[in-house]
């Protein structure tokens, strides 16, 4: 009867039209079971992985010697060589990424931005083993050579490879963040008498800087996650990275170690629970670092700044 | 007319074929306040834009003639164009504190222009908040970041902000096109100090304004310049058919 007619009421399934309510409820339990996913797997993740924290004495789990065979499951060397890694990632890529962000945006005529743009997002479609052979068999080499190390496969190598992981996000991101500030913020650069490049600097990179900092904070998370491409070339020595040269010998990350070890392991062994406790530890310093931009934006935008 | 601090002499600029403005010859007399008015489309705004070369990067453009600043073409190859914009200083429509704090606005080009003593800086931030007539209600706030001003105060800031540069010239673009009636007045306020050092050039947001503020006054239609008068002549005895339907509200 009222079939036809449209009533504007917000909350109360009477408002509706009855072809509304199974489509809405669809799409309810669609968007809430993301998070009954993510929920599902942190705990799948701490149901394998926290049995590990009383198998094995605190002493020895986050002690210097991982060699599982022999019951020793230090994990800081692979914590500190994912940390070493990835920090050196993002020191190559940061500047890299945020000059490419400006320069597409902000100095490149026309034409030289369509053809980059496209370019850049292809970037971030290489399959990464396809960047890790390619570290292993070109970059490697040229590492060992001009740094006279005993093996191309180091810690820079996989911050190389890692960083130009991280540049496209990084570019992207950071150049939408130069794209939202103002035509305005500009012009009232300029017409400070502020040169081009102090406008720029100035200006409009800190009007757009939690936006990069996001960028950083995304890149970072892509760095530290990232698993094939590391395995490949950082070496796989499980050595804690503490000398003056570690940036120059073979290192492991906490992800190449449970991809490399996870298809050999007994199922519910100490060992099986040794690699999810890594996971564990790989999610909370992930879910740090996505704690830290949120609030540092949060902070920001309390302040009164733009976005 | 007076002492004539710049000289507009056969000026047309298009954008990407469409005529923006044609012809135009206008001096712009020193220390008083010309307006430039007229309905929107005019090419007010561009005219304004131009004296201090902010379209520079605008992609597309074509200009002929030329803009004498001091008997100085402004356009001649080899000007320095960051030193143009600080004789030059421009206040836009809608009023935009940079990311920071008061202080840090008003400071920011006289240290982009190489100023690093703060002694002197101290001295500039008081004496551009004072010229723009807002001294009085931020000193105990310098330090506040400068968007928890109000919109009045915070146009009043980029006035500062403009007049930290110790131009010559004062570009005003509806400076008070977003503001409340009593802001507004205390712009067009502090326009009569200013005028005693500066030369201002305004476009003002409506008739009344140029009326109130306006020394000189041009009309522009549609990419022309039809008259330029003394103020109080333009509005009460104006010659050309064009400017009278306007400025009475017969148009626009």
């Amino acid at each position: 009867m009222d079939k036809g007619v449209i009533v504007t009421n917000r909350g109360g399934i009477s408002g509706r039209r009855w072809t509304e309510v199974p489509i809405e409820a669809t799409i309810r339990v669609l968007g809430f079971s993301t998070i009954g996913f993510v929920l599902l797997i942190f705990l799948f993740l701490l149901r394998e992985g926290l049995p590990i924290f009383y198998e094995v004495p605190t002493g020895n789990l986050f002690g210097t010697r991982w060699y599982p065979t022999f019951e020793l499951f230090g994990t800081l060397p692979l914590l500190l060589g994912s940390i070493l890694v990835t920090v050196t990632a993002i020191l190559i890529a940061l500047p890299l990424g945020v000059a490419t962000a400006v320069f597409v945006r902000e100095l490149a005529p026309d034409w030289v931005r369509e053809i980059l743009k496209p370019m850049i997002e292809v970037l971030a479609g290489i399959p990464s083993v396809v960047l890790g052979f390619f570290g292993m068999h070109f970059v490697a080499p040229l590492i060992r050579n001009i740094f006279g190390a005993p093996t191309g496969l180091t810690v820079f190598t996989g911050a190389l490879i890692l960083a130009y992981m991280a540049l496209p996000t990084i570019i992207s991101v950071a150049e939408d963040a130069l794209d939202t500030v103002p035509k305005s913020y500009r012009d009232a650069g300029l017409a400070m008498g502020a040169t081009q490049w102090q406008t720029i600097w100035k200006v409009v990179v800190p009007a757009a800087r939690s936006g990069i900092l996001m960028a950083v904070m995304l890149g970072m998370g892509r760095a530290i996650g990232e698993t094939m491409a590391v395995m490949m070339v950082t070496g796989n020595a499980a050595r804690l990275p503490l000398t003056f040269d570690s940036l120059f010998r073979p290192a492991r990350t906490m992800t190449a170690t449970i991809a490399a070890e996870m298809g050999e392991v007994a199922q519910g062994s100490t060992h099986y629970h040794a690699l999810f406790g890594i996971g564990i530890i790989l999610f909370v310093l992930t879910f740090l670092i996505n704690l830290t931009a949120a609030s540092a934006i949060f902070r920001k935008q309390r302040r009164g700044g733009l976005r | 007319m007076v002492d004539a601090k710049i000289r507009i002499r056969q000026l047309s600029y298009s954008y990407g074929g469409a005529e923006a403005l044609r012809e135009i010859n206008l001096d712009v007399p020193a220390n008083a306040v010309t307006a430039f008015f007229g309905p929107s489309g005019g090419g007010k705004t561009t005219l304004l834009r131009l004296i201090n070369r902010l379209n520079d990067l605008v992609e597309g453009t074509r200009m002929q003639g030329t803009i004498l600043l001091d008997g100085e073409n402004i356009y001649a190859p080899g000007v320095d164009v960051p030193r143009l914009r600080r004789r030059v200083g421009m206040v836009f429509a809608l009023p935009l504190p940079l990311p920071g704090t008061v202080r840090e606005n008003v400071v920011c080009g006289p240290r982009l222009a190489g100023i690093r003593d703060w002694g002197r800086l101290e001295e500039i931030l008081e004496r551009s908040l004072a010229q723009a007539a807002l001294w009085n209600e931020v000193k105990d706030r310098l330090d506040d970041p400068a968007v928890a001003l109000s919109g009045g105060q915070q146009q009043r800031l980029c006035i500062a902000r403009s007049l930290a540069l110790e131009p010559e010239v004062l570009l005003l673009d509806e400076p008070t096109s977003g503001l409340d009636p009593i802001s507004t007045a205390k712009v067009e306020e502090s326009l009569f100090e200013l005028k005693q050092q500066y030369t201002i050039v305004i476009v003002p947001h409506s008739v009344q304004q140029a009326a109130r503020v306006a020394d000189y006054a041009a009309f522009f239609l549609m990419g022309d310049l039809v008259e330029v008068q003394e103020g109080t002549r333009i509005f009460t005895t104006p010659q050309d058919p064009r400017t009278e339907d306007y400025v009475t509200g017969r148009f626009g």
